[in-house]
């Protein structure tokens, strides 16, 4: 029940801003505020009555649904889900704080959309079958949609049916993939009977294909990443903040929960490729992001350079790139959800995303500048922020768990060079120098921003200090997934066995399998 | 030794940035409380230092398990922890950095007095100093890291303390970047090494390093390249040829910084790492890398310094060139020899850092000697001190510098004899430029422009009293210390450290054959005509404004090394990024092809709706054609 309180009290919130209609823009923002803060400490029960011994979905429930359909009411959360299930409840009051004086019109459908979008991105990480996962994945479109086609910038309508119909493209790939496992599944959209199966489904490198391009498209992956500037751009800061923080994650989210373990082989075959991309994906966005003169496109480039690292983690094979990969999601969430929080509130000051248009801000708005330091260090992985451990164990595991080259590694690790490149330019041509009249008059933080900034920065510092918390709650259901993919090749391993194991073993196994 | 004491060491300066830092509103305009504070801080980090070095020396070391603190990063198969190591090399660096550290702060009380940012200063030195105790505590080489990253950190943010100067904050981000690349060797060596032995911890990998027991992941390579990439990771960090190149600029910091950061301690990290993977080393035989890299520097650095005006600048590329020289003693298996050249230069190099800020403060923070001269009569104190430091880098008999450099020189005779020839060349080198400056500073007439010359005086005693603290340890400690050569009592003290490492590498290096006395003449000799040399060209003329020959020029120029690394690394970068990535590939193909997509969409559907007409007549003629070609099709074709 809890698990479901969780997922639809938003919801109820949406309803109960509808219902009340003309009560005044003060009483939205405190139902809005009100349902997000409940939701958010209820969530924390799934934190305390989580245990981290298994790696069995928890806080399961099970009804009957769409009987005729073959469809259930499945929900439950493992140790990856349990995070970015956290991750959206901790954001989203953040944001309507964020939002609280930026929105003019239309506050009341603001704040609906906007928890209505919260209940689509809980249900897709709790969803344990597979048409309920598509139910969700396709209605937290909708509120999306309206977030940047209302409340956005001036190409926003562009922006926005380039963002839904990109999504689209790949979600119809995977709903064929969806359907193709049901019947495979004795007519079933059960999920947890399919990892039973996983490694026995008939084309199964197609399969993997349709769901892995509708999630490379979400992350996303090079090629498919042209939509994502351009949402951030048009999107109001905080639909930035919820599309980087959370909508991107679904992507990552969906190669862990169903590429990796339900296509172990294909996922074999797949990976040269796959990790080619992710590399490009690294330098390619940090090189593009450097070069960028608007702040919010610089920052939008750069998820694509750190998506490329989750993406690469998740394809080592590895307990600690896996691990990583899955931590990475969460340091990425925070890191750069504050980053486009401090950009919107730069840019409510000064109403300017530009570049050129700023300098010496670090005089005018110290405190600003303080923060924003130690969120742009915590997204160039500087120890004893959050970035670090995730990149750290991303590339110990690719380095460690021999399902690539190394000369991955090595062209990845450049990418940390580079985002100090990037990062450290930006914050110099921002930050330092002598201000101008403008930018010298722009006060600093209130006391609002202040609560909005604080949580995320205790996070980033406490992922970085003491990251067991995490790491031990999601280490057994990151170990399930380490186990399929390395299936049969060798059992759970230290670090010495892995290297007894063929290389490429796996892709062998599936050639066997072709050739009947 | 309990590992509650290393805590207290270790925390207290962070309280002291904490403070600072999170507090400092309150504290504005109050510079005895945060000055305090911070010098407080580091004082007690001193006072811990103090007796944990006691401790050492009644055998008790701290290590392995008894030194973890808390498990950090760790799942199936890996586990990174929190953890302590101290032994005699760490203590020594900990007595360098807390105590080296406590003068400069005090002077710091008064260098900065009625700065802007003074709090922030002081938050960001306490910060520096509890980074680089992580770094030498740590058990292990990702908590070395830890630190490794967060000095880089430290040292950014004080090179481009005064962030209004474009100069500062460009030489700043300069300083970040090219430790990056640095970091980035150093990152590749910790994967290579857990590949190998399944953990980073010190006393894991040297003891199956020894053993030979572990994972030949490149085969016979496998230690080879994994201290190749260390080593690239020290030479960013100890500011090494090829990537030495921010650490004159960063020179744009305070000068009590560059004391500290840029001359002290975080600059001799990579020596530090180095001593500490000795074991590896010596397997390895990387050795003759590092001490061949070291020497080139020592060497080339040593040239430039020749030819600058700016006292900081000169005084940069004389760290640079004796980093280089502390390689050569870490690299030939002088281990001991270069960490003991680290903690004199630490002591006399930090000395004359001090004693040009206190110049500076006086002349109204000009930096070009030319407009100096004759300082000498109006500061007494600072003169006397820079001369003792002068004195003892260019190895005067019996001053610190000239026990540590010698023992050096002497071990890389035994090594390799052409390593000796250019640290000997080098040494020559360091005497003259060094000598340059004292009589071009404070000697012959005064050059010193009118409206600064009525202020010039004599620093406040916060200031002059580090000076003089310090200049007694440049002055005596190599001859309380490294008396006996390489029997002397620094060379007991780390005798334990440094065992396995001599034992592996015995026979490898010639180090102590033969009597250093002959050595000891021959430096002093070299030393003596160098500083002749500078009294005859210096003591009466000011170096020529403007560069004579060609040689001269290039020099001067440095090299232009900044200028061929801007043409060959930065500018190429940012234009292919900008022009070809950003707006051919991103724009232009690959955001073309989803547009494209789109706009091919529309026409299809706009062509195809013009089917649409609405005109019954036509929709019959389509359909009367199409049921004559599909009768058609089954009639005459199938």
């Amino acid at each position: 029940m809890l698990l479901s309180i969780v997922i639809f009290l938003p919801l109820l919130g949406v309803v109960a801003i509808a219902l009340l209609r003309g009560i005044g823009a003060s009483a939205v923002k405190g139902i809005a505020m009100a349902v997000a803060l409940l939701t958010f400490l209820i969530s924390l029960g799934l934190y305390t009555g989580f245990d981290a011994t298994t790696a069995e979905m928890q806080f399961q429930e099970s009804h009957a649904w769409i009987s005729g359909l073959g469809t259930r009411y499945d929900i439950g959360i493992d140790g990856i889900s349990l995070w970015l299930v956290l991750l959206t409840t901790f954001l989203t009051p953040v944001c309507i704080l964020a939002a609280w004086n930026s929105v003019e019109k239309g506050l009341s459908g603001f704040m609906m959309s906007l928890l209505a979008l919260e209940t689509g991105m809980l249900g897709v990480f709790c969803a344990t079958d597979l048409f309920l996962f598509f139910v969700f994945w396709e209605s937290m479109l909708i509120p999306m949609y309206f977030l940047i086609g209302i409340w956005g910038g001036e190409r926003r309508i562009y922006a926005t049916v380039k963002f839904v119909l990109y999504t689209m493209a790949g979600s119809a790939l995977m709903l064929v993939g969806i359907l193709y496992l049901y019947f495979q599944n004795d007519n079933s959209f059960a999920l947890l009977p399919l990892y039973e199966k996983a490694g026995t489904f008939t084309h199964a490198n197609l399969l993997f294909l349709a769901f892995f391009i509708a999630f490379a498209i979400k992350v996303p992956l090079f090629p498919f990443h042209t939509w994502l500037p351009d949402a951030h751009v048009e999107a109001p800061t905080v639909g930035s903040v919820i599309l980087a923080g959370v909508l991107l994650k679904m992507g990552t989210y969906g190669i862990v929960r169903f590429c990796l373990p339900l296509f172990p082989d294909a996922a074999a075959t797949y990976t040269p490729l796959i990790v080619t991309l992710a590399v490009i994906g690294i330098i390619y966005g940090a090189l593009v992001a450097m070069v960028q003169p608007d702040l919010k496109k610089l920052v939008a480039y750069s998820s694509v350079s750190h998506l490329g690292f989750v993406v690469l983690g998740l394809f080592t094979r590895h307990h600690a790139g896996i691990q990583g990969g899955v931590l990475q999601m969460i340091n990425h969430g925070l890191s750069t959800g504050a980053l486009f929080l401090l950009v919107g509130m730069i840019y409510e000051r000064r109403h300017s995303r530009m570049i050129v248009d700023f300098g010496g801000v670090a005089k005018s708005m110290p405190i600003f500048a303080t923060i924003f330091m130690i969120t742009t260090l915590s997204s160039i992985g500087l120890p004893g922020l959050n970035g670090f451990v995730g990149e750290f164990m991303i590339l110990l595991g690719s380095f460690h768990g021999g399902a690539f080259s190394k000369v991955y590694v090595v062209l990845a690790a450049t990418g940390v060079i580079l985002a100090a490149v990037y990062m450290l330019w930006m914050f110099q041509r921002v930050m330092f120098g002598t201000p101008n009249k403008i930018n010298a008059a722009l006060p600093d933080l209130n006391t609002r921003e202040l609560v909005v900034l604080f949580p995320v920065l205790l996070f980033i510092v406490w992922i970085g200090v003491y990251p067991k918390p995490f790491l031990s709650r999601m280490e057994k259901s990151v170990n399930v997934v380490v186990t399929k993919v390395q299936q049969e090749t060798a059992p759970a391993m230290g670090h010495t066995k892995i290297k007894e194991v063929p290389r490429y073993a796996r892709v062998d196994i599936n050639k066997e399998a072709e050739t009947k | 030794m309990s590992r509650e004491l290393i805590v207290v060491l270790l925390i207290s300066p962070l309280v002291g940035f904490l403070i600072n830092g999170l507090f400092g509103k309150f504290l504005k305009g109050n510079e005895k409380l945060s000055g305090g504070i911070g010098t407080l801080a580091v004082l007690v980090s001193f006072i811990c230092a103090i007796v944990a070095f006691a401790g050492v020396q009644g055998g008790a070391v701290l290590e392995g398990d008894a030194g973890v603190l808390y498990e950090w990063i760790a799942g199936e198969g890996f586990t990174f922890n929190i953890g302590f190591h101290v032994d005699a090399l760490t203590t020594v660096m900990l007595l360098v950095i807390t105590g080296v550290g406590f003068l400069i702060h005090v002077y710091s009380i008064g260098y900065m007095h009625g700065d802007a940012g003074y709090t922030r200063y002081f938050a960001y030195l306490n910060l520096f100093v509890f980074a680089m105790l992580v770094l030498v505590l740590g058990n292990n080489y990702l908590m070395m890291f830890v630190g490794w990253e967060g000095v880089g950190l430290c040292s950014y943010l004080l090179i481009g303390f005064w962030y209004e100067r474009q100069s500062a904050t460009d030489a700043g981000k300069k300083a970040f970047i090219v430790n990056r690349i640095g970091d980035f060797g150093f990152l590749l060596g910790m994967f290579t090494l857990f590949a190998a032995f399944g953990s980073l911890d010190f006393t894991a990998i040297f003891g199956a390093a020894e053993a030979d027991t572990f994972q030949k992941v490149f085969g016979g390579s496998t230690l080879v390249i994994a201290t190749l990439l260390l080593f690239v990771g020290a030479v960013g960090k100890s500011a090494q040829m090829p990537l030495y190149v921010w650490l004159p600029d960063a020179m744009e910091g305070p000068t009590p910084v560059s004391a500290l950061i840029h001359a002290a301690t975080m600059v001799t990290a990579g020596v530090y790492m180095i001593a500490r993977s000795a074991v590896l080393y010596e397997l390895a035989h990387t050795g003759q890398v590092v001490a061949w890299v070291g020497v080139l520097t020592a060497f080339f650095a040593a040239t430039i310094a020749l030819t600058q005006n700016d006292i900081k600048r000169i005084l940069a590329y004389s760290t640079v060139s004796q980093l280089g020289y502390m390689f050569v003693g870490v690299g030939v298996g002088a281990y001991a020899s270069g960490v003991f050249h680290l903690m004199t230069h630490a002591f006399f190099k930090g000395l004359m850092f001090l004693a040009a800020g206190s110049v500076m403060h006086a002349m109204a923070n000009e930096l070009d000697m030319r407009k100096m001269g004759g300082l000498k009569a109006k500061m007494p104190i600072t003169h006397w001190t820079f001369l003792i430091g002068a004195l003892a880098i260019a190895g005067f008999p019996f001053l610190s510098g000239f026990w540590s450099k010698d023992e050096i020189l002497h071990s890389a005779w035994g090594s390799h004899p052409a390593i000796y020839v250019i640290g000997l060349i080098t040494a020559f080198l360091t005497a003259f430029y060094m000598f340059r400056l004292i009589f071009v500073t404070f000697y012959g007439q005064s050059r010193v422009a009118s409206a600064v010359a009525s202020h010039v005086h004599e620093s406040p005693p916060v200031m002059w009293v580090p000076l003089v603290i310090l200049a007694i340890p440049s002055a005596i400690i190599g001859l309380l210390l490294g008396w006996g050569g390489h029997g002397s009592a620094f060379h007991h003290f780390t005798e334990s450290v440094f065992k396995a490492a001599k034992e592996i590498g015995n026979g490898a290096h010639g180090e102590a054959a033969g009597s250093a006395v002959p050595f000891m003449i021959i430096s002093a000799i070299v030393g003596l005509v160098g500083i002749g040399f500078a009294w005859m060209r210096y003591s009466k003329r000011t170096p020529a404004a403007q560069p004579g020959t060609a040689l001269h020029k290039l020099v001067a120029n440095k090299y232009y090394i900044d200028e061929v690394y801007n043409a060959v690394f930065v500018q190429p970068i940012k234009n292919v990024s900008h022009y070809l990535l950003w707006r051919v590939v991103d724009t232009g193909i690959i955001d073309g092809i989803v547009n494209g997509v789109a706009v091919a969409i529309r026409i299809i559907g706009g062509t195809l709706r013009r089917l649409q007409t609405g005109v019954v007549q036509a929709y019959i003629v389509s359909m009367v054609v199409g049921i004559v070609i599909f009768l058609a099709y089954y009639l005459f074709i199938s």
